[in-house]
């Protein structure tokens, strides 16, 4: 007789859980907005580190290509190669670690209110993902700077953003469930961080792997399986208007296994959940 | 004829104490070394040093639609498990729940309140966390802020805000939840006195309004005012049911304890702080240890503490009140100043006589007029009937009040 039956058992399944995280979505809009707004409270400069963070990660990635003098496409300007990358490195990197962190940093929530708690890592997601979008402003005035017009293919450039987010989010999830039980994540994700960035195409170009006469195929396919060098391939391929290459193995690669992790992070994170409250 | 609106059956929880870790959450680390360690012994005994521990154990009850329903028992007797269990923030072991409402429960005032965000944004964010629309809030918006009275410093950091001010605005943002079930934990135990007589009109309005209301609370009084059924639990299992008034004299009666000592539970950070109070002991006139004093007889309490570090200005003081939470008398220790170490002081009551019942001892510790360690409920008192009143301050009737010391009397004749 009452819509708002619920049934409380153990081990069974939520059957509403999308409904119930439909229902959460002013939750969902609330926490993001706190994000937002409490980011850059008391600072001086505010908003303008969303700018200042990527704008000098790209200065020493510029910096560090220029000093070993890497190898990069014929007619593309340097700078405008290494935003490409940084820009969707830099989100991801945010958006990974911060996820990854959310449970805990909301713990106090999660032990006081119920939720279907793939609301708090979402939300964090969506703060970083604004963030990228304020940190563009970079990309448009290197182009300005560099006289550089992009062509049609930039409208493309949405879906590698996409793909950049479904990574985030299944690594994110994946690691925010860990993290609740074993902190040691916590010490973790700061180096994986790093390490990717040094692994990733960043202050050079992929194809100088993909086309390495000394490597082997099967390191060009191991190097396509981290994800984000199809992203950022991807990235790279739309700002310059194909005048990088677009390596098509390695990038289905790289979908796959961001589709995987998206999957494989959703159901452990399902799975871990309803103890999450019992053992943060 | 009301209809079952909460069904609980054969509800447990269980959770697994391990007694091998002193952190509250496992590494890696320990889980590879144990799984290296099970591989190389040949009995896993591991599993000895686990322990199952059943905060909640094969409870069964019904609420009916328009219920107030008052949850009490000990520390420990699962209380708080059985209101996240209803909440859903932790699942069962075993046992089913059956909920027909919309469900909103409030653990804690201001879950979710963000120091630097103002008050009108904590207002919204708040509300949203307890389950509030947007508009909900925006329609309640003026109510809450009168009901605050924090109108002025409505853009003001809430981290700005003293601890009165947002503890008000936290209540005033939950009073004005509308759910058909409300849950609520022992939130009444903060704000001036004003101000919590406040918060209970308001929740006596919100449940007579025909909602369904489960409360938690150490104060009988606020319980039996609030509340027309109670649940007694203890260690877990569900002791007794029945109508408030009599739940409550169960639960006195049986804090009627034998004992005489008790060990105060260490604050959290009582390795940081200047000092801790950690036992109480009642005794008689002669210092032993006794559980009851004959009405009439004088006893005094013994509280053990230790202080950190060298503390000036100290004052350690005893409060004895009535269970309902009447405070009746306070005393404090000259200041002074004390070295590091472990103390014991004696409180003597050798004047004032108390009538027959339990009566709750309250102990707090301040350096510089500021407290550090504070416990409600440190221990017990309980004064028997057994008279042993003579000559002066013979006993007239215990029930004439809480005092039986006689005023001095006089009669004189003034005229024919």
């Amino acid at each position: 007789m009452n819509k708002h039956k619920i049934v409380i058992e153990p081990g069974t399944e939520n059957s509403n859980y999308w409904k119930d995280l439909w229902n959460y979505r002013g939750l969902f809009y609330f926490l993001a907005w706190r994000d937002i707004l409490v980011r850059y409270k008391q600072t001086a400069i505010g908003i303008l580190w969303s700018v200042l963070r990527p704008a000098l990660t790209i200065f020493v990635m510029w910096f560090i290509g220029w000093l070993f003098d890497s190898k990069i496409p014929d007619g593309v300007p340097r700078i405008l190669l290494v935003c490409a990358a940084t820009l969707p490195w830099q989100f991801f990197s945010t958006a990974f670690s911060e996820t990854s962190n959310s449970l805990i940093a909301n713990s106090n929530l999660l032990t006081k209110v119920y939720f279907p708690r793939l609301i708090v890592p979402a939300s964090t997601v969506i703060v970083c993902l604004i963030d990228f979008f304020i940190s563009f402003v970079i990309l448009v005035i290197v182009m300005i700077y560099t006289h550089y017009v992009p062509d049609i293919k930039i409208l493309l450039l949405p879906l590698f953003l996409l793909l950049a987010l479904v990574i985030s989010m299944g690594t994110g999830l994946y690691i925010a469930a860990l993290n609740v039980k074993y902190r040691d994540f916590r010490y973790i994700i700061p180096f994986v961080v790093q390490f990717g960035l040094y692994i990733s195409p960043v202050a050079f170009s992929s194809d100088y792997v993909y086309n390495h006469p000394r490597l082997p195929q099967a390191v060009k396919y191991l190097y396509s399986l981290n994800p984000m060098v199809g992203v950022i391939d991807g990235f790279r391929w739309c700002i310059l208007g194909g005048k990088t290459m677009l390596y098509m193995p390695g990038f289905l690669i790289s979908v796959t296994i961001s589709i995987l992790f998206l999957f494989i992070g959703i159901s452990y994170f399902r799975k871990m959940e309803k103890s999450f409250a019992d053992i943060i | 004829m009301s209809k079952a609106i909460i069904t609980v059956e054969n509800l447990s929880k269980s959770y697994i104490l391990k007694h091998q870790h002193k952190e509250r959450y496992a590494t890696l680390r320990d889980v590879l070394s144990n799984k290296a360690k099970n591989l190389f012994t040949a009995n896993n005994k591991a599993t000895a040093l686990s322990e199952e521990f059943w905060a909640l154990n094969n409870i069964s009850f019904e609420i009916n639609q328009g219920d107030r329903v008052g949850i009490i028992g000990r520390n420990g007797a699962g209380k708080s498990t059985l209101l996240k269990v209803l909440s859903r923030i932790v699942t069962p072991t075993k046992g089913r729940i059956t909920i027909e409402g919309r469900i909103a429960s409030l653990l804690e005032v201001g879950t979710g309140f963000h120091p630097e965000l103002s008050g009108r944004e904590n207002i919204f964010l708040n509300g949203s966390i307890l389950g509030m629309t947007k508009t909900e809030i925006k329609n309640k918006f003026d109510e809450i802020v009168a009901f605050a009275e924090v109108e002025k410093f409505l853009d003001t950091p809430v981290k700005r805000y003293s601890s009165g001010m947002y503890v008000r605005l936290a209540f005033a943002v939950a009073a004005h939840l509308d759910p058909e079930i409300l849950i609520v934990d022992e939130v009444l135990a903060v704000g001036d006195a004003a101000f919590q007589k406040k918060c209970l009109g308001k929740m006596k309005d919100v449940s007579e309004a025909g909602r369904t209301v489960l409360f938690v609370s150490h104060n009988m009084e606020a319980i039996q005012k609030l509340c027309t059924k109670g649940i007694l639990l203890q260690k877990g299992r569900l002791l007794e049911q029945g109508p408030i008034d009599s739940i409550v004299m169960k639960y006195l009666e049986a804090y009627a304890s034998s004992v005489s000592t008790y060990d105060i539970s260490l604050p959290e950070n009582y390795n940081t702080i200047q000092g801790y109070a950690y036992q109480l002991k009642v005794e008689d006139k002669n210092g032993n240890p006794v559980s009851e004093i004959p009405i009439g007889e004088s006893w005094q309490v013994r509280v053990s503490f230790k202080l950190n570090k060298h503390t000036p200005h100290f004052i350690i003081g005893l409060g004895v009140s009535t269970v309902f939470d009447f405070p009746l008398r306070t005393t404090w220790i000259k200041p002074g100043d004390y070295e590091k170490g472990d103390y014991e002081v004696v409180f003597k009551n050798d004047d004032i006589i108390l009538t027959d019942g339990q009566y709750k001892l309250i102990v707090g510790l301040s350096t510089e007029k500021i407290p550090f360690h504070y416990v409600e409920e440190a221990g017990y008192i309980t004064i028997s009937d057994v008279s042993s009143l003579t000559g002066e301050t013979q006993l007239v009737n215990t029930k004439s009040g809480i005092f039986i010391n006689q005023m001095k009397t006089s009669v004189t004749k003034i005229a024919d």
